[in-house]
C-alpha cells in the first residue's frame, strides 16, 4: 500500500511542471560566454543599423563597471556570465512570410503550450469569442506575430523588436531606454547590451486596440539565456491590453533571464499590462535548476490622466526578483500593481511594486497576495514616494502573506516617503497560515485536501485574479491549483 | 444506521473517548448531553475525520460500513454532515460558490452527474426562503463578518442543500436568540425522516424542546453513562450533571 502510494506521488511529481519538456530543434548558437564581440554577433545576426550596435557596446562597456546588486532578500551562488549562452535562436530561412515556413517542431512546441499561432485557428473559434494576437518569442527571437494585417488596418504596431529596430527606427530610437535608462540597474544594463528580441507595441492617438495582445516567451535551449525586451507606446487618448506567458523545459542548471520591460502612456492612454510567468521553478526537493527571473519593469505615465495597470501572476521561477513600477508624472495619472506570488519547494521570490508620484494628483493603487508553501521564502517589497509637487497624491497599499504548511517564509518590506504635506498614503498588510480549523471545515462538506487547499487560496487571491483578461483568469486559476499541488499533509 | 461499539480515541495523545457505546437506528434523533470537557465534540470531530484525533480502540460503521477507514470528505460524501459549533470564515469564497463545489464534490465521489447552475439555484432559493436568508448574503464570502446567528442558520442551509443522511449539530443553540433558535429548528425538523438520523450534542434542555429527541444520552468522563427518553433531558436540567461526572 505504501509503495502503491509513493508510486503515485511519484508521478505526480513529474506532471507537477507541465511545461517541462524540451524540443530538438536546430539551433543557432553564438559561442559560450560574453565579451564585445559577442555583442557584435548578436547585433549582426539582427542586421541592426549602427546606431543599435553603439549602444549596445556603450551598455556592455558600463556593465563591466557595475556590480551585481545583493540587496534582495534571495540566496544564489554567484552567477557565472562566461559560462551561459547569449544567442540562441531556431535556424530558419531568413524573413518568414508566413506561418507555413516555421520550422513545424516549433509550432508543436506552442501547441504543446495551448497558444494557437494559426490565425485560422483563432478565428474558427467559437462566434463572439475573445479573440488576441500573439507575439511567439522562442530563445533569443520571435518566431511569429499573429494578426498584424488586422492591427495595420487601425494603425497599431505590433511586431517583434528586431523587426521594429529595421522598420520603425524613429519610434525605437526615440523610447527605447527612455523608462529604463541604459545603467539603470545591473541587469537592465547586461540586457541593454545583449537583448535579443521581444516585443514592440505602438498604439496611435485615439485608437482603443480592437483585441488582447500576447507574447509567449519560452526557453528552451540548454545553458542560454534570454533577454527579452518590450516597448509598448500608448500614445493620446489610446488603450491597449498586453499579456506575456512564459514558460521553459525542466533543467539541472539555472537559466538566466534578465528581461526589460518599458511602457510609455501619453495623455489619456491606457495600458493593462498582464503577466503569467510559470518558469520552470527547479527541483522542489532540491531547489536544483529553474530560472532566475530577475527582470526591470517599468512604466511611465508621461501623459495626464494617463494609467497603468501591472497584473502578474507569478507562479515559477527558482528565484523572482522584480518589482513592475510606475512612474507617475502626468498630472492626474495613475497606477495599480496586482499581484498574487506563488512560493512552493525551495523557490525564492522578492518582488513588489515602486510607485513614484511626480505629478499632482496623482493616484495609486497595490494589492499584492504572497503565497509561500513548501520551503520557500516570499518576500513583499515596495516602494509609495511622493515627491514635492505631487500634491494630492493617494495610495492604497493592501499587502497580504498567506503560509501554507510550517516551513516557509512571507516577509513584507514595505518603503513609504512622502516629501508633502498633502500625500496621503493608506497600508494594510496581515499575515495569515491556511488554517487546519478551514481545511477541515471544507472537508467535512465534501471537497478533498487538494480541492479545498484550492478553493480557499482562489478566495484568498480573488481580489487580483479579477484584474485578468478572462479567458487567462480561467488559466492563472489552475496554475495556481498546479503550483500548490501536495503542499499540504 | 450510526453504530459506535467501545469507542476509544486521543487528542494530541491524552485519552478523551473511553469506551463510548452508541447506536442510532435510522428515523431516530438521539440528544447527548454532558459537562464541559466530557468528549462531545471529540466525538463529533473523531466520527467525522478530523486529523489530530485518534481511534485507539473500538470502531464506528454507518449502516454497517466502517467510518473510520474513511476520508473527512468521503464520509461527507456517504452523507454524514457536521453543523460545526463555531462556523469557520471562508475568505473570498462566496457562500453559494462554496456550497456548490461542495456538493458537486459529493456528486462526484458518488458517481452521480453534476447539479447544473439553474438546478442549484432554484434549491438555493427554495432553502434559503425557508430558514429566512435573504438571498443576497448567499451571494458574500461565507460567513465573513456574519453574526453568530447568521452563521448557525448558514449551517443549516448548508445542511438543507447538501442533504446529507447522518447529521451532527454540536452545539447548535449557543449563540442563537429565541426567534433564531425557532428558525434553526424548524430547519432541522425539516430535515427529519425515516431515512435519516441525527445526534443532538446540547448542554441545555432548551434546544430539546424545539428538537424533540427520541433518545437522551448522558456523556461524562468519555463514555455513555445514561440513556433513557426525553425526561432525562429534563431530569439533568433540574439536578445538573453532578451526578453522572462522579459515576464517570
Amino acid at each position: 500500500m505504501a509503495a502503491v502510494k509513493q508510486t503515485v506521488e511519484q508521478v505526480q511529481g513529474l506532471e507537477k511542471y507541465k511545461h517541462g519538456f524540451s524540443s530538438d530543434i536546430e539551433q543557432d548558437f553564438a559561442p559560450k560566454g560574453l565579451n564585445a564581440d559577442i555583442v557584435r554577433f548578436i547585433s549582426a545576426k539582427k542586421n541592426e543599423p549602427q546606431w543599435m550596435l553603439d549602444s549596445r557596446l556603450d551598455a556592455f562597456e558600463r556593465w563591466l563597471a557595475m556590480d551585481e546588486p545583493d540587496w534582495a532578500k534571495v540566496n544564489f551562488p554567484r552567477i557565472d556570465y562566461q559560462d551561459s549562452y547569449y544567442y540562441a535562436a531556431p535556424k530558419e530561412k531568413v524573413g518568414i512570410a508566413s506561418l507555413d515556413e516555421v520550422d513545424p517542431e516549433i509550432l508543436e512546441v506552442y501547441k504543446k503550450l495551448g497558444i494557437p499561432l494559426k490565425e485560422q485557428e483563432v478565428l474558427a473559434g467559437v462566434v463572439g469569442s475573445p479573440r488576441y494576437a500573439v507575439d511567439a518569442v522562442f530563445d533569443s527571437v520571435s518566431v511569429v506575430t499573429t494578426f498584424k494585417k488586422e492591427l495595420a488596418q487601425v494603425g497599431v504596431i505590433f511586431c517583434s523588436m528586431s523587426e521594429a529596430i529595421r522598420e520603425h527606427p524613429e519610434l525605437v530610437k526615440q523610447y527605447l531606454g527612455s523608462v529604463v535608462p541604459v545603467s539603470d540597474n545591473y541587469f537592465a544594463c547586461l540586457n541593454a547590451a545583449v537583448f535579443s528580441d521581444g516585443s514592440f507595441v505602438y498604439v496611435p492617438p485615439g485608437v482603443r486596440c480592437p483585441m488582447e495582445l500576447s507574447t509567449y516567451f519560452r526557453i528552451n535551449a540548454e545553458n542560454s539565456g534570454q533577454f527579452e525586451r518590450t516597448l509598448i507606446i500608448a500614445d493620446k487618448g489610446s488603450y491597449v491590453s498586453y499579456l506575456e506567458g512564459c514558460t521553459a523545459p525542466m533543467r539541472d542548471e539555472n537559466q538566466l533571464h534578465a528581461a526589460v520591460v518599458e511602457l510609455v502612456t501619453m495623455d489619456d492612454a491606457e495600458i493593462k499590462y498582464s503577466t503569467v510567468q510559470n518558469w520552470y521553478p527547479g527541483d522542489p526537493e532540491t531547489g536544483k535548476g529553474g530560472i532566475y527571473n530577475f527582470v526591470t519593469k517599468r512604466a511611465d505615465c508621461r501623459g495626464d490622466r494617463s494609467k497603468v495597470s501591472w497584473t502578474q501572476v507569478e507562479t515559477g521561477s527558482s528565484i523572482t526578483w522584480k518589482y513592475p513600477s510606475c512612474v507617475l508624472r502626468g498630472e492626474g495619472s495613475s497606477g495599480e500593481f496586482y499581484s498574487i506570488a506563488i512560493t512552493n519547494g525551495r523557490q525564492q521570490a522578492d518582488t513588489g511594486t515602486k510607485m513614484i508620484h511626480l505629478g499632482a494628483n496623482t493616484r495609486s493603487r497595490i494589492i499584492s497576495k504572497g503565497i509561500s508553501a513548501g520551503r520557500s521564502s516570499n518576500t513583499y517589497r515596495g516602494l509609495v514616494s511622493a515627491h514635492p509637487k505631487a500634491k494630492g497624491a493617494r495610495n492604497f497599499t493592501q499587502c497580504d502573506s498567506l503560509l501554507i504548511g510550517k516551513h516557509c517564509a512571507a516577509h513584507t518590506v514595505p518603503y513609504i516617503e512622502a516629501r508633502n504635506g498633502q500625500a496621503k498614503f493608506e497600508h494594510e498588510a496581515t499575515t495569515t497560515r491556511l488554517s487546519e480549523d478551514q481545511l477541515f471545515y471544507a472537508m467535512q462538506r465534501g471537497l478533498s485536501q487538494e480541492e479545498a487547499v484550492q478553493l480557499l487560496v482562489n478566495g484568498f487571491v480573488k481580489d487580483v485574479l479579477q484584474e485578468l483578461p478572462m479567458e487567462f483568469a480561467v488559466e492563472a486559476q489552475k496554475l495556481v491549483a498546479i503550483s500548490l499541488e501536495g503542499s499540504v499533509g | 444506521m450510526l453504530s459506535v461499539s467501545n469507542l476509544h480515541a486521543t487528542v494530541d495523545g491524552k485519552p478523551i473517548l473511553k469506551g463510548l457505546t452508541l447506536d442510532v437506528p435510522a428515523g431516530e434523533v438521539h440528544a447527548i448531553m454532558g459537562p464541559n470537557g466530557a468528549g462531545k465534540s471529540t466525538l463529533s470531530y473523531v466520527l467525522t475525520g478530523r486529523q489530530g484525533y485518534d481511534v485507539t480502540e473500538g470502531g464506528a460503521t454507518l449502516d454497517g460500513e466502517d467510518l473510520l477507514a474513511l476520508e473527512a470528505n468521503e464520509r461527507a460524501a456517504k452523507g454524514v454532515f457536521l453543523s460545526f459549533q463555531y462556523p469557520l470564515e471562508i475568505p473570498g469564497v462566496p457562500a453559494l460558490t462554496f456550497i456548490r463545489t461542495a456538493l458537486n464534490a459529493q456528486k462526484k465521489s458518488r458517481g452521480e452527474p453534476e447539479i447544473t447552475a439553474p438546478a442549484f439555484l432554484k434549491l438555493a432559493r427554495e432553502k434559503a426562503a425557508a430558514l429566512k436568508i435573504d438571498f443576497e448574503m448567499l451571494k458574500r464570502a461565507l460567513n465573513v463578518g456574519f453574526s453568530g446567528g447568521e452563521k448557525k442558520r448558514m449551517e443549516i442551509f448548508q445542511m438543507a442543500m447538501l442533504s446529507p443522511r447522518f447529521l451532527i449539530l454540536d452545539e447548535t443553540d449557543s449563540g442563537l436568540d429565541i426567534d433564531a433558535l425557532r428558525i434553526v429548528s424548524e430547519g432541522v425538523n425539516a430535515m427529519r425522516s425515516p431515512d435519516r438520523a441525527m445526534l443532538v450534542i446540547t448542554h441545555y434542555q432548551r434546544l430539546l424542546d424545539y428538537i424533540k429527541p427520541d433518545r437522551v444520552h448522558v456523556l461524562a468522563g468519555g463514555r455513555i453513562v445514561a440513556s433513557g427518553g426525553p425526561e432525562l433531558a429534563l431530569e439533568l436540567e433540574r439536578d445538573g450533571y453532578d451526578r453522572y461526572a462522579k459515576a464517570a
